[in-house]
């Protein structure tokens, strides 16, 4: 599994829908590619959610060497969506893995379409992450329809599927084996291969698995 | 129990006031409850419901009076700035003797203040959400599971009683995410509303429904009748939580986000040997008047802790009728006290206790 992360693409999109875990997984990527010895920098596109984002986690970032941009307005009392230049510069660079923490839906994603022509240019992955137990994507057909509605917004096509299921500190493992299905309709509809499964780290009983910790 | 989700608390009071047989949602987005009417405008038209994006709350407001007054379940949402703009419309609905439901997700005031959780609307929610003498009934959930559980109540009890019905939550409870479970729906066995506009099919009068009443002698009955009603809800309908308060020495008094982050700190406290227990008011109005009363003889010094410089903390000391000192903690402006500033506050109380 850490094979299938060291070779995504230098840009990395990290889409869904709202609350199925794309700032968690994002954090825990970054540190991951850092720890495969990539020059990692994480872009907090997400205009949609007020509270929690990308940019609470700047001092992990830090201490690890690991870059983030976030929006200017990015957790103050104001509500600007307004993103800021060097975002392109770090697309362009390769020498840089670039995570792009993308906003919820079809609406978060609409942010990315001003993005559309740099990362067809430099090669991008988009990774849809999935939680069968979000309650609006509880059926594959459900996350298939809101996964066309984002590939609509952001004019990119996905490349890997990320399974993210969990009902936060009530998580258990029977819980994820039961998505195991649910992940094989979305597989077979999509044609989307599996980037990986994520578990809570204290959950986690020597399964090849990507684990979460939990930063939150 | 039944099949659980992972929710946002804004989706799931979403969810829940759909199950609760809301088919008609008035909104206007505004930080921190915009996920409400986002939830709405995506399921609402799947299940035949109408979600209608209105041009202002004041608009939203009175497009619930209108079509409550039809007798169907509808509700508007909004955050502190967007209340004040429909406390007209409130108003004119409590007059109107017509059910609904509103959601106040609050955030920092006054003024557009910022898009932080906060408590600072309890005076706003309780004692003045529009002009005239009305009260409505106010629920304050502490979790996701209890959003869901509470706004199935708020349109019983509205139904009920023929009168608005606020959620009043905080940023933090609408933002955090929680597993929940859904009752059985609640949408067949609905009473029909006799009074409501909705066609006389000439086989009745029509029915009126109307705040003005332009003489005194019969505005001030239709305000009396209606305060007879309020004394029963203050009698039958008060809601609270009662923890580890049995042998308690002290009391913390908290609601919502608050209770949360209280009931760690009397944890801890309880840990070092403080006899302490917390009061957590899921109606604020009607207010556990008499249960705080009760607490008041028992123990020695109360603790209030809100989100905000101090408004429940009225009721409280109101209820306790100088039995017992009542003292306050509270963080403002969005900012969210921790366990450690509470239990630090309540080891104050000990300390200067023992003195």
């Amino acid at each position: 599994m850490i094979h299938k992360i060291q070779n995504l693409k230098k840009n990395i999109v990290i889409t869904g829908h709202y609350g199925s875990g794309k700032t968690c997984f994002a954090v825990n990527l970054a540190l991951a590619l850092k720890e495969l010895h990539k020059d990692v920098v994480v872009v907090d596109l997400d205009t949609v959610n007020p509270y929690f984002r990308t940019a609470d986690y700047s001092d992990i970032f830090k201490e690890k060497g690991i870059e983030l941009i976030s929006p200017i307005f990015a957790n103050t009392n104001l509500d600007i969506p307004a993103l800021t230049a060097n975002i392109e510069a770090v697309l362009q660079n390769k020498d840089k893995t670039v995570i792009l923490d993308v906003g919820g839906d079809d609406a978060g994603a609409i942010a990315l379409g001003r993005y559309n022509s740099i990362l067809k240019e430099q090669g991008y992955d988009f990774i849809y992450m999935f939680n069968k137990y979000r309650y609006l994507t509880k059926t594959p057909h459900e996350a298939v329809e809101l996964l066309k509605d984002i590939e609509q917004a952001s004019r990119l096509n996905p490349t890997y599927l990320v399974n993210n299921s969990n009902l936060g500190v009530e998580t258990t493992l029977e819980d994820l084996e039961q998505t195991n299905e649910y992940t094989k309709q979305l597989k077979d509809i999509t044609q989307l291969p599996l980037l990986c499964t994520c578990i809570r780290s204290d959950l986690n009983n020597n399964l090849d698995l990507f684990e979460i910790k939990t930063i939150f | 129990m039944s099949e659980k989700f992972l929710m946002k608390g804004n989706e799931a009071l979403a969810e829940a006031a759909i199950r609760a047989g809301c088919r008609h949602f008035f909104g206007y987005p505004i930080t921190p409850q915009t996920e409400i009417s986002a939830y709405m405008s995506k399921r609402m038209p799947k299940i035949g419901g109408t979600y209608l994006q209105a041009e202002s709350e004041v608009a939203a407001i009175n497009m619930v009076l209108g079509a409550a007054s039809a007798g169907v379940r509808a509700m508007t949402s909004s955050s502190s700035p967007g209340i004040s703009l429909k406390s007209e419309g409130v108003s004119y609905i409590a007059g109107s003797d017509v059910p609904c439901v509103i959601i106040d997700v609050m955030r920092g005031g006054p003024g557009l203040g910022g898009i932080q959780p906060s408590q600072a609307d309890y005076w706003q929610a309780t004692k003045s959400l529009g002009h005239g003498d009305f009260q409505i009934l106010v629920y304050a959930p502490a979790s996701v599971q209890e959003m869901v559980d509470l706004m199935y109540k708020a349109f019983d009890k509205s139904d009920e009683y023929r009168m608005p019905a606020m959620i009043l939550a905080d940023g933090m409870l609408g933002q955090m995410m929680e597993p929940v479970s859904f009752p059985e729906d609640n949408t067949s066995n609905l009473k029909e509303k006799e009074w409501a506009t909705n066609g006389t099919k000439e086989a009745r009068k029509p029915n009126i429904i109307n705040s003005l009443l332009l003489n005194p002698d019969e505005l001030e009955k239709s305000i009396v009748e209606r305060y007879k009603k309020y004394d029963i809800i203050k009698e039958k309908e008060v809601l609270f939580e009662d923890y580890l308060t049995d042998d308690a020495d002290f009391v913390v008094v908290a609601y919502g986000a608050t209770s949360r982050i209280s009931k760690s700190a009397v944890n801890e406290a309880r840990k070092k040997g403080i006899k302490v227990g917390l009061l957590r008011p899921k109606t604020l109005w009607p207010f556990p008047t008499e249960k705080l009363y009760q607490l008041s003889k028992q123990v020695k010094k109360m603790l209030v802790v809100e989100m905000s410089m101090g408004q429940m903390v009225d009721d409280v000391k109101l209820s306790t009728k100088g039995n017992c000192p009542v003292e306050f903690y509270g963080r403002t402006g969005g900012v969210i006290p921790t366990p450690k500033e509470v239990l630090n506050e309540i080891i104050k109380l000990a300390e200067k206790e023992g003195e």
